[in-house]
């Protein structure tokens, strides 16, 4: 920053004060430094996970066992990557490009949601990630509609929306399951207890463990902290568990009457560091094919810019 | 449903059901982002084609995943794998500026399916748009892009005779929609710097056989991973 002090304190209160009012943050405000990049790192993040997170799913395309289910699946993987394209239009507002960021979860440098590096085993995982996933999902992004950056809260507007439906979807496919044959409940069942802890995992470490939380906190780009919105998803899951017919693999739930809310046993938290280390049945799965797909595609990004630039055609 | 419009169903359904397959076997692999987008609603304007044309030759269902092999009746041409994104395009432009003609065709027609290829004319519009765009920007691209497209061309093209063979109980001007397929292809491969191939348009003794249910051998292997679910269950709803 070449801006000299006292100009940059007068910035930040304008900021501070913006932030404060509940106002939006617009691309063309100053900023500090570290908003911009706290900013970046999460929009990135999160539309990674958009993409990445196509895998698991597009793993049963070729495979649904009804022409119907077929098509809101191939639907549904088709939103998730209309979720990355708005989310790394966002990022670009804060001056970055979707090519650095990909080149950053290419080579490991940027991250995506864990939950992805869990394998889809049965059809039944569909189910359970729209239902788990994507419930989570939503928990988590409903407050970021509010969130003090303009084009983020904007982009997670509509998102949400799409989010909502697929979680119905996937609770829809599991109550097919789970009301079908014996075979098919089992199937069910088995998901929701392979999906459920990944999920709650999902809403990141403990407060108290948690590196960054406070700040985003303070500046509005978080709203609730991690086991607010834990507590949040466990308290909507367990009505809709019963709902469906099938049970959540915790013997310690239990409804808390003086808390008002449904108590719950300890999260494996070795289990989730190991997973965001890598060491998670899918990473390397994941991101090799991710690398793959972007290098087979070279040839098609270097054609359609030799093209635009013959032919004075801005296109992508 | 008279019988005479279940034959033509079937095929126009099957070509409409197996294109989509193949082009849901790119979600994840796409070149770049938007083409996630854009071959995922291609694959979904021909799966809701093949949903509208089978339930009309019966339970689509049923239809897709109980039939073998040899009671399919899609051209050859839909069933080519993917290959590159190249090879990819190559087979949407064929198919694509086929069924254009095909259904515009069939819009203004008293048939059965009138209302179908009503709706589904605005669809494969955009269908072939999108290859031809691609189809421009490959040809007249980078070398590499340049060879891709025209290896793709060459190699699928002995499957474009099939698509103007006649099928029963669907009246069409078949030679004259071949004519018309012909100079506007021509066209586009001008524009977009390329050759059309040369080459005879059916192959071997199987090629242009698909309407009767001889197939190329990478369709059975498509079927097995579309089929084996709904078959391992026999009788379940889902
Ligand atoms: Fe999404
Ligand atoms: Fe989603």
């Amino acid at each position: 920053m070449t801006t000299i002090a006292p100009e940059e304190s007068a910035l930040e209160a304008v900021f501070d004060a913006t932030v404060a009012a509940d106002e939006r943050i617009e691309p063309r405000d100053w900023m500090p430094d570290a908003y911009r990049s706290t900013l970046i790192r999460q929009i990135a993040q999160h539309a990674h996970s958009e993409i990445i997170g196509m895998q698991p799913e597009a793993n049963w395309i070729t495979r649904a066992p009804s022409l119907r289910r077929k098509a809101i699946l191939m639907a549904k993987v088709q939103d998730e990557a209309g979720h990355g394209l708005y989310l790394y239009s966002s990022a670009e507002t804060l001056g970055t490009s979707r090519d650095e960021l990909l080149d950053k979860l290419h080579t490991g440098r940027q991250k995506y949601s864990s939950i992805f590096n869990y394998p889809t085993l049965t059809w039944a995982d569909v189910g359970a990630i729209g239902w788990l996933v994507d419930g989570a999902a939503i928990t988590n992004q409903v407050p970021l509609c509010r969130c003090s950056y303009g084009p983020y809260a904007r982009a997670m507007v509509r998102i949400c929306k799409e989010e909502s439906f697929h979680q119905r979807q996937g609770y829809e496919l599991l109550l097919a399951l789970s009301r079908g044959t014996e075979a098919q409940h089992a199937m069910a069942q088995d998901a929701v207890d392979r999906w459920w802890w990944p999920s709650l995992m999902m809403f990141g470490p403990p407060d108290d463990e948690s590196a960054h939380s406070a700040q985003s906190m303070a500046w509005k780009i978080k709203r609730h902290s991690n086991d607010e919105l834990r507590q949040r998803f466990v308290d909507i899951c367990v009505p809709q568990a019963e709902a469906l017919g099938l049970t959540l693999p915790d013997p310690d739930l239990s409804w808390n009457e003086e808390r008002g809310h449904y108590d719950f046993g300890p999260i494996d938290w070795t289990e989730f560091w190991e997973v965001l280390k890598g060491n998670g049945p899918c990473n390397a799965q994941r991101i090799t094919r991710r690398r793959r797909a972007h290098e087979d595609g070279a040839w098609v990004r270097e054609a359609a810019a030799a093209h635009a630039a013959k032919h004075g055609k801005a296109d992508r | 449903m008279t019988n005479l419009t279940r034959t033509p169903a079937l095929a126009l359904g099957d070509d409409a059901l197996i294109l989509s397959h193949r082009l849901g076997e790119w979600a994840g692999h796409a070149p770049v982002l938007e083409e996630e987008v854009a071959l995922a609603n291609i694959a979904l304007d021909l799966l809701g084609q093949a949903r509208i044309l089978l339930s009309l030759a019966g339970d689509e269902d049923e239809l897709a995943y109980l039939r073998e092999e040899r009671q399919f009746c899609n051209v050859q041409l839909v069933e080519q794998p993917n290959g590159d994104f190249a090879h990819t395009i190559a087979r949407q432009l064929y198919f694509s500026l086929y069924q254009q003609l095909l259904f515009d065709h069939l819009a203004t027609g008293g048939s059965e399916l009138a209302p179908l290829a009503a709706k589904a004319v605005k669809e494969t519009a955009y269908h072939r748009d999108h290859a031809e765009q691609w189809t421009l920007r490959l040809g007249d691209g980078t070398d590499e892009s340049h060879t891709r497209m025209q290896r793709g061309l060459d190699a699928l093209w002995r499957f474009t005779g099939e698509l103007f063979e006649p099928v029963d109980a669907l009246d069409a001007p078949w030679q004259t929609l071949r004519d018309e397929w012909t100079t506007r292809l021509t066209t586009v491969l001008e524009r977009a710097t390329l050759t059309v191939p040369q080459g005879p348009q059916h192959g071997a003794w199987t090629a242009g056989a698909g309407r009767q249910g001889l197939h190329t051998e990478p369709f059975g292997r498509m079927l097995a991973e579309m089929q084996h679910l709904h078959r391992s269950h026999p009788g379940a709803t889902w």
